[in-house]
């Protein structure tokens, strides 16, 4: 279980004063697909940096499993990423490593014996469907295979939560149905708890069980998807709900992949 | 021309080996004190790994002093730590200090810059998957930037190769020592010509080996 307790985060620099994230408090059960969505600069990707403490509140707590992980440092924080898996929005491949060193690379850095490192990352590889393109570089792939190498390296070392940052914004609509089906396994079968960031409402609606929607380092409102889609509270919902219905899925996208 | 060889033929050879082995001899140290100073100012740059103003600060005016002083003007100047370093200032091992001394913060500039093209998300990913700084540094900074550095060595190698022929004239031998004293001293324009044609083709060669080999590493699209 993740909570975050009246989280608030202020960007200092020289005079002025940025207010990012104000008074959130969030509980994401085990389990959770948690949807954070909000329109560009709303505060999603700072909130969600603060689950891992990639980012440190200014007020506030976190809480992870019970332990107040706010003030962690060296070892202990880095224990506790361990157990969080990240996946971006541009995948943040390792450009200069295969894909099965990619995969890898979280196992390396804890120093495990390099014989199950490769076994561990030939099965993942298997569960994201891309184990024949071990050897390939990144560069050689299409992005929603990129995307599916940056989730099996996410789970190396078999995380309870995954952060997903605009996960699939950089995907064509096929690519984003194939991305959101692998997260959607990974929540069901391996019980990954996902914290999914996302701009686009149809994300949210297909695999979120519950969101939240933030405005100005604001939680405006909070509840079961499908609460939330039927019967929105906040204006600010009311308008996501009214500009995505008024931009259907781009055929663009549809021809970037073809 | 079987005459010329004759007569100059060794000298040009030995001349060529000094160059090749004061170039080479000077990079290697250049790069043994250069890389950690080039690693260290580019974390703690303000946005880098560990951000530390003050030992940024001065990291930043002990380079660009040392990149400032023309070598010419170093080489003499520096003539006494040359020789409580290697016990000469002549020959070979009189030039490799100071050639080594002016490249050391070239090639703390040329790394520091090839670490800043290191795309900034790739360390926060690293970061999320819990790496140490360590880690960071050698399995992620310097590995994805290995293209670039090999790049900065073959500009490191042709600027040394410059300074060499400075070194010549206050008696460390090597291609510019003999360009000069046979070439323009006793004004022998086949020797110089032999001397330039040589240095032409060195660098081109040494240039065009480390480019395939920077192509060669890079994967990324090209």
């Amino acid at each position: 279980m993740i909570e975050l307790k009246h989280v608030g985060k202020v960007y200092q620099a020289r005079d002025e004063r940025h207010r990012a994230l104000d008074d959130v408090s969030l509980t994401i059960e085990d389990g959770d697909i948690f949807g954070i969505i909000g329109a560009s600069g709303a505060g999603k990707s700072t909130l969600v940096r603060h689950i891992n403490l990639l980012e440190r509140p200014t007020e506030g707590r976190i809480i992870i499993d019970d332990k107040d992980v706010t003030d962690y440092q060296g070892k202990e924080l880095r224990e506790l990423r361990k157990n969080i898996g990240m996946i971006f929005q541009n995948f943040s491949l390792f450009q200069q490593r295969t894909v099965l060193q990619n995969v890898t690379f979280p196992l390396e850095i804890r120093g495990h014996a390099k014989a199950e490192n490769i076994e561990r990352a030939h099965k993942l590889l298997q569960l994201v469907g891309l184990d024949e393109m071990w050897k390939r570089y990144p560069s050689e792939l299409s992005g929603g295979q990129q995307q599916r190498v940056a989730i099996a390296r996410a789970l190396a070392n078999n995380p309870r939560y995954m952060l997903c940052d605009e996960a699939t914004s950089a995907l064509d609509s096929r690519t984003t149905i194939q991305v959101l089906d692998l997260l959607k396994r990974v929540n069901r079968e391996l019980g990954v708890t996902m914290v999914v960031i996302t701009h686009s409402l149809d994300v949210a609606q297909q695999i979120c069980n519950r969101i939240a929607v933030i405005d100005g380092g604001v939680i405006v409102e909070e509840g079961l998807t499908q609460d939330v889609f039927a019967n929105p509270q906040s204006d600010v919902t009311r308008e996501l709900l009214a500009r995505g219905k008024a931009e259907p899925q781009s055929t663009l996208d549809m021809e970037k992949e073809a | 021309m079987g005459e010329f060889l004759e007569t100059y033929g060794s000298l040009l050879a030995s001349g060529t080996v000094d160059t090749l082995v004061m170039t080479c001899a000077a990079s290697f140290f250049a790069y043994v004190i250069g890389l950690p100073l080039g690693i260290w100012f580019a974390v703690t740059t303000p946005t880098g790994l560990r951000p530390n103003r003050a030992i940024n600060t001065i990291l930043g005016w002990i380079i660009n002093i040392g990149r400032s002083i023309p070598f010419i003007i170093l080489l003499v100047a520096i003539i006494p730590f040359t020789r409580l370093i290697v016990g000469t200032s002549l020959g070979v091992p009189g030039a490799v200090v100071p050639l080594t001394v002016a490249a050391a913060p070239f090639v703390a500039r040329v790394v520091e810059q090839s670490l800043a093209e290191v795309d900034s998300s790739l360390i926060e990913a690293a970061h999320s998957f819990g790496a140490n700084n360590f880690q960071i540094i050698t399995k992620v900074m310097l590995r994805e930037s290995l293209p670039s550095l090999v790049r900065g060595v073959a500009i490191t190698f042709v600027s040394l190769f410059g300074y060499t022929a400075m070194a010549g004239t206050v008696g460390a031998g090597g291609l510019g020592d003999i360009a000069i004293r046979y070439g323009y001293q006793r004004y022998m324009p086949d020797v110089m010509l032999v001397c330039i044609i040589i240095c032409v083709v060195m660098v081109q060669v040494f240039q065009s080996a480390i480019d395939w080999l920077a192509r060669h590493i890079d994967k990324r699209k090209h």
